[in-house]
């Protein structure tokens, strides 16, 4: 089975879905000849030609509102915004029309597009390239949220969601880009070469929107992650030694109710790991989802570790990032008490 | 000691205020018929000029007149004519259904009917209009069953968009009508967006973007007009200037600009201004742009000079803000008037033929509003079901919309 970088499995898919597909189109600032600053859509201009992948202008704004126009059309527009931090110019245009669209014209036109962005901290990119905005959209009705941790689930997932028939807000962990990172940033990373989630089966399969994955199992205490986030959690509980069970989401909205459910109910104890700031976080989400459906086998408070209620700071970044020595003293307090 | 004089800071006034006397006498309203008409594969460059002038084609005397006019025959005019008609009457008795409770909110046309009649008759099946809340012409003028208007507008059982959205927000992908937001501006970039698709699937249909004075100061205008530009998307992109965005003159967006078209400018997009209250005008600009587009020349950006006589919608009153005379004063008069007196200078039309068709028309709105309100308005009769509000937000219902709605027991 070929080996893939998270990058090289987002291209891959996007070749697979423009090979299947004459409708989709991909584009976006640098896209197009260049390949896009991460290098996701390298070559696809080459192989598809202008007309299916081309860079823009630099207006957000204008990328997403084209995008909507197209699969108005009949397009498939798979975009991307450079950074998930400069998402919010066209923040308008999705979640009052993108994400509208169906409902408000009674299914007589519909946006099939995907919003790629790469998301999160852990490369020194300050506040303008660090931010995790998964809440912004999983807040609006008519919106899926899909948060990728590794290869083999970016490429089953991001051609899911080009196949999907409504508006998908794809988030790339830009730290996983190259390898599985835990959160250790004074260790070096394994490229995913090495690890069994960078095999990446060649063509075309989907991994589907809306069930989580249980990357292991454990009878003690049943994390919730997603993106880098899962990484870290499985560093964490290996180093505090608790049978943790780490639950990836891998989609936001839809969540997957019943495999967190069961997990929780089994293991009677929860902690929430995400990068985005605490307050109104998808974490809280969670957490009442949590409450409301398996309060009576709780055996602890739900404890959340995240990203401080502060903008993503530059030189602090390691003090800031919710990294294994935070996630593990969670566990471990929810162990205690 | 600083010499320097302080800085001031400038908010544009419009003219008159209400107790003012309106006096457009410093507008220039050019003589019609004395705009030229460049070929369709103009350069941007060399008709520059033209985002400064209004093009005209009805004299004051009614007859049609200069390179704009000789474009539609005279069952095509009446057609115009009626059109206009059955859009006002239609305004005339949902503005009264608002106000008898039956439904919530209305945004009437009054003086604009020509801008979306006339320029609906420019396009071709399969085109698609991105438009803002006040071109229910492209509807009329497209032949889209009224009865199906009034059940958006009353929200009743029979309403296409079962309830969801706010009246006169209509949705038509059969008639080229994109569902309307109620957002400002998103739709213009969008309609780009479906031009440059159709180029990209080396179609023949283009689209047509609508935008109000007002709503050029947002950002998605730019960007529409960027996007345009840099892909020569085909794509008509109109502004209707009809002097009042709410309360705020056209001043307050226009800022410094001498005019709304001459934004294309900038853009390397011809730029063409027109009188919105002449239907042959703004239908002989509409085909002069369409063409353009459609032979792969590239966006047009057309600015519709018009008057918004009535209130900005059923929540508004405009006495509060500008004299109740200033649109008697508006200089560019009533557009239905307009072609009516033209019809009769050419021989086909009377003072008698008009009375009945008022009548005739008036019978016709009446009757479909009796079909309407069968199924019921607002408050009373047929309204969709609950359960209609849980579907369609995706194509597949998610377990959690599910959740909801058993919670919400319907």
């Amino acid at each position: 089975m070929p080996r893939m970088s998270m990058i090289e499995a987002i291209r891959d898919a996007l070749d697979v879905s423009m090979g299947r597909d004459d409708n989709v189109v991909i584009f976006g600032e640098d896209v197009g000849y260049f390949g896009g600053v991460f290098r996701c859509t390298q070559g696809l201009q080459q192989k598809y030609g202008k007309e299916r992948a081309f860079d823009t202008p630099i207006s957000e704004l204008g990328i997403v509102g084209t995008a909507i126009g197209m699969a108005a059309y009949g397009l498939r527009p798979c975009v991307e915004v450079q950074f998930a931090d400069y998402v919010y110019p066209a923040y308008d245009q999705i979640v009052s029309e993108a994400a509208r669209l169906r409902y408000r014209s009674n299914g007589g036109f519909t946006c099939p597009i995907v919003i790629r962005m790469p998301t999160g901290g852990g490369i020194f990119g300050g506040q303008t390239h660090s931010q995790s905005p998964e809440a912004l959209f999983t807040h609006v009705s008519g919106l899926k949220t899909v948060v990728p941790s590794n290869p083999v689930d970016a490429k089953g997932l991001l051609i899911a969601s080009i196949e999907d028939p409504d508006p998908v807000i794809f988030l790339e962990p830009k730290r996983l880009y190259n390898g599985p990172f835990d959160g250790h940033h004074e260790r070096p990373v394994t490229a995913w070469s090495k690890h069994p989630l960078g095999e990446v089966p060649a063509g075309h399969y989907t991994v589907p929107l809306g069930k989580a994955a249980v990357r292991r199992e454990g009878s003690d205490v049943t994390v919730l992650a997603y993106g880098t986030m899962v990484h870290v959690a499985e560093a964490a509980a290996d180093e505090v030694g608790v049978e943790a069970e780490v639950i990836d989401l891998r989609t936001l909205i839809p969540y997957d109710l019943e495999t967190i459910t069961a997990s929780v109910n089994k293991t009677g104890r929860c902690v929430i790991v995400h990068e985005a700031t605490l307050t109104s976080g998808f974490g809280a989400e969670l957490a009442a989802l949590v409450q409301e459906h398996c309060f009576y086998h709780l055996e602890a408070p739900i404890a959340r570790v995240t990203g401080w209620d502060t903008p993503y700071p530059h030189a602090q970044e390691w003090d800031y990032f919710p990294g294994p020595g935070r996630v593990g003293r969670a566990i471990r307090e929810v162990m205690e008490a | 000691m600083d010499d320097r004089a302080p800085l001031r800071f400038h908010v544009p006034e419009p003219e008159f205020r209400p107790g003012d006397t309106p006096d457009f006498s410093n507008v220039p309203i050019p003589k019609a018929g004395s705009v030229r008409r460049p070929e369709i594969d103009a350069d941007p460059e060399s008709i520059r000029d033209l985002a400064f002038s209004i093009i005209r084609v009805l004299n004051r005397k009614g007859e049609a007149v200069g390179p704009w006019a000789g474009f539609l025959t005279d069952e095509e005019l009446l057609e115009g004519l009626r059109h206009m008609m059955l859009l006002r009457t239609f305004d005339k008795r949902m503005l009264t259904a608002q106000r008898q409770g039956k439904t919530s909110f209305y945004m009437q046309h009054m003086g604009e009917e020509a801008v979306s009649c006339a320029f609906r008759k420019a396009l071709e099946p399969g085109d698609m209009n991105f438009p803002t809340y006040r071109q229910a012409g492209l509807l009329i003028a497209g032949g889209y069953p009224m009865v199906d208007m009034m059940n958006q507008i009353y929200s009743n059982e029979a309403d296409p968009l079962k309830g969801r959205q706010l009246p006169v927000m209509y949705s038509s992908k059969e008639y080229g009508f994109f569902s309307i937001s109620g957002n400002l501006g998103t739709q213009f970039v969008q309609a780009v967006g479906w031009a440059m698709a159709s180029a990209i699937k080396k179609d023949t249909r283009i689209a047509v973007g609508w935008i109000g004075d007002g709503s050029t100061a947002e950002s998605d205008f730019h960007a529409a007009l960027v996007f345009a530009s840099t892909y020569k998307a085909p794509v008509v992109l109109n502004i209707v200037n009809n002097q009042w965005a709410i309360s705020t003159f056209q001043g307050i967006a226009r800022g410094g600009s001498g005019t709304f078209a001459a934004r294309g400018l900038g853009f390397g997009i011809p730029a063409l201004r027109v009188d919105g209250n002449d239907y042959l005008a703004v239908h002989a600009v509409a085909k002069w742009a369409v063409e353009r587009a459609r032979r792969n020349l590239g966006p047009t950006l057309i600015e519709h000079v018009t008057y918004r006589v009535g209130a900005h919608s059923t929540s508004d009153d405009p006495s509060a803000y500008r004299p109740k005379t200033e649109s008697d004063a508006w200089p560019l008069g009533d557009p239905v008037l307009r072609l009516k007196n033209h019809l009769i200078v050419r021989g086909v039309w009377s003072e008698e033929r008009h009375r009945q068709a008022e009548a005739e028309i008036n019978d016709t709105v009446i009757s479909a509003q009796k079909e309407a309100e069968r199924h019921g308005t607002l408050h009373s009769g047929g309204k969709p079901s609950a359960r209609d509000m849980f579907e369609g937000v995706f194509e597949t219902m998610p377990p959690h919309l599910r959740r909801q709605r058993q919670q919400a027991g319907v």
